[in-house]
């Protein structure tokens, strides 16, 4: 099994600028975080909004910095504050962002969205470019005709394959998706998670998956990162963590989150039948 | 018995290529004391249904109905006067995003006044006096200070604690929440929903709860309806619909859900309604 990317005490902090009244100070965002996640596996990061967890996955990304700890990708320590990384580097580590409707150029053809990671990342021709987009497009379950259309003409969900395609153009090993199922449909989102599944499998890819619904959560990860307020208050695989939550805040994490159990909802109609009836 | 009766509603909005038919021949009834979820993804029609029973929708839309009746009052027929009686009185609405439902511009206690002033008539001093009430009701910390605050300067949960205190102040007999957890984070989303719910129980108000997410259904609602493309596709009772779901479009959307995933794939609503959704 090889590790394809490895953090160690990640840490980062937000600098908020003074004024005239009031002080300078820091904010740590992330108070060290420690993980690693394998070749075909997926890691998901479950918290809240504020919880750290869009930080962390950026600092994976290579798209912010951290401010401490080190983050390893195929073993390889990496530190954009001290080191542009190089083409391949980035290559390797690809992104899916929450909103399918801010993450496309609404004035870019979808072919070009999909071309544009070559172009920038490598000498292939053009040919062979427009040949390994199309490929793609058919990969992620669209018509290699829609090669011209503009991002308006899709839905959200055919909008959110776009971004899937867009960021396996360069073979990536590692794709860091950041709620990519959390603005679709119900039967929508079960679309692009299948998705998500065969080109895990196909591609032997890893998988950040950060996402605040842990019925996904549940579906999708191997191992799971529960993050609150900056930390990891939480670690394990998926089966442990599902059959015996051990902190509090996952413990109310789970307890917060709707179940449409039959037997659940026979109890609560049957609560509230009895309410009606001593009401009355 | 109930409270609002809609039979047979259609909406149609005038747009550039034409008329779009957004709610196609709808019924919604609800029950005094009722909580009715109306469920559906994205374009089924579920909000507009409720803004046009509030006479909340644009010039652009056309609204027709063979019945629309509140409390056996004609909605359809009644001048807009009488109607603005009703609407923000007796019905009131909160919306999805709190944050954006309230004005940026004046403090949370200045707008809750304002609704006590004019829909419920009280004096500048009363309402005053109400609104701090209602602050601790719907559970704000601080409800002092809290009415002192602009909406940014507030979290998601408290600004829809605002909102729904608003939309209680006038005591209302039917409630409209359209989506009024979707923003927020799953531990506020049960504070809010454990509030609505014991509001609706002690003052008895019906509750009609447009929602996308089955779990919020499975833990509010005594009755639900189904909607998809702006037609209904079934309604029953909440223990039945999860029970035994009998249109295949309830069917696609319970068994789309990632916890009742069997096996490594999701059966997805399209391979229900063989490729009617996402054409």
């Amino acid at each position: 099994m090889s590790v394809v990317v490895e953090g160690k005490n990640i840490i980062r902090d937000y600098h908020i600028p003074g004024s005239l009244l009031r002080p300078a100070k820091t904010v740590r965002a992330v108070k060290g975080i420690s993980f690693s996640v394998e070749r075909g596996k997926t890691l998901a990061i479950v918290g809240e909004s504020g919880s750290g967890k869009s930080t962390l996955a950026r600092i994976i990304a290579l798209i912010d910095q951290s401010s401490g700890g080190e983050l390893k990708i195929e073993g390889k320590p990496i530190d954009i504050a001290k080191q542009k990384p190089s083409r391949d580097m980035r290559s390797k580590v690809q992104m899916v962002f929450q909103n399918p409707y801010g993450s496309l150029n609404p004035r870019q053809k979808i072919g070009d969205v999909l071309m544009e990671p070559l172009l920038l990342n490598t000498d292939i021709p053009a040919a062979e470019r427009r040949r390994r987009a199309e490929e793609m497009l058919v990969k992620v379950g669209l018509p290699a005709e829609h090669f011209n259309r503009y991002p308006h003409m899709f839905s959200g969900g055919q909008r959110q394959r776009i971004a899937i395609a867009r960021a396996l153009m360069l073979n990536p090993t590692l794709l860091v998706l950041d709620e990519p199922v959390s603005a679709l449909d119900l039967s929508v989102q079960a679309q692009v998670l299948n998705l998500l599944r065969d080109l895990q499998e196909e591609f032997n890819l890893a998988y950040v998956f950060i996402s605040h619904d842990l019925s996904v959560v549940r579906y999708i990860a191997d191992d799971v990162l529960v993050m609150n307020k900056g930390e990891a208050v939480e670690q394990g695989t998926r089966e442990e963590l599902f059959a015996a939550p051990k902190h509090p805040y996952t413990r109310e994490l789970f307890a917060a989150t709707p179940i449409t159990d039959v037997e659940a909802i026979r109890e609560r109609v049957a609560r509230r039948k009895a309410m009606r009836a001593a009401a009355v | 018995m109930a409270i609002l009766t809609i039979r047979n509603l259609t909406v149609r909005f005038a747009t550039s290529t034409g008329s779009f038919t957004a709610v196609d021949g709808i019924d919604v009834r609800v029950d005094k004391g009722e909580v009715l979820a109306i469920v559906g993804e994205s374009g089924s029609g579920k909000s507009v249904s409720m803004l046009a029973a509030m006479g909340l929708l644009p010039d652009t839309a056309t609204v027709t109905a063979d019945e629309m009746t509140f409390d056996g009052k004609d909605l359809l027929r009644m001048s807009p006067k009488e109607r603005r009686k009703i609407i923000g009185r007796e019905i009131t609405m909160i919306f999805q995003e709190p944050i954006a439902s309230l004005n940026p511009s004046f403090t949370t206690g200045y707008q809750i006044e304002e609704v006590l002033r004019y829909n419920a008539g009280l004096s500048k001093k009363a309402a005053r006096a109400r609104a701090l009430e209602l602050f601790r009701q719907v559970g704000i910390p601080d409800p002092e200070e809290k009415l002192k605050a602009y909406p940014h300067q507030m979290s998601g949960g408290q600004c829809q604690r605002v909102m729904i205190a608003m939309a209680i102040a006038t005591g209302p007999r039917l409630l409209i929440a359209d989506e009024p957890t979707t923003a927020l984070d799953v531990t506020i989303q049960k504070q809010i929903l454990d509030l609505l719910m014991e509001l609706q129980e002690k003052s008895g108000m019906a509750l009609i709860l447009i929602t996308h997410d089955m779990g919020v259904v499975a833990e509010t609602a005594d009755r639900v309806q189904v909607q998809y493309k702006g037609k209904k596709m079934e309604e029953a009772d909440v223990l039945s619909l999860f029970e035994a779901p009998k249109h295949p479009y309830t069917r696609a959307l319970l068994s789309a859900l990632p916890e009742n995933a069997t096996g490594d794939r999701l059966p997805t609503v399209a391979s229900f309604l063989e490729g009617e959704v996402n054409r």
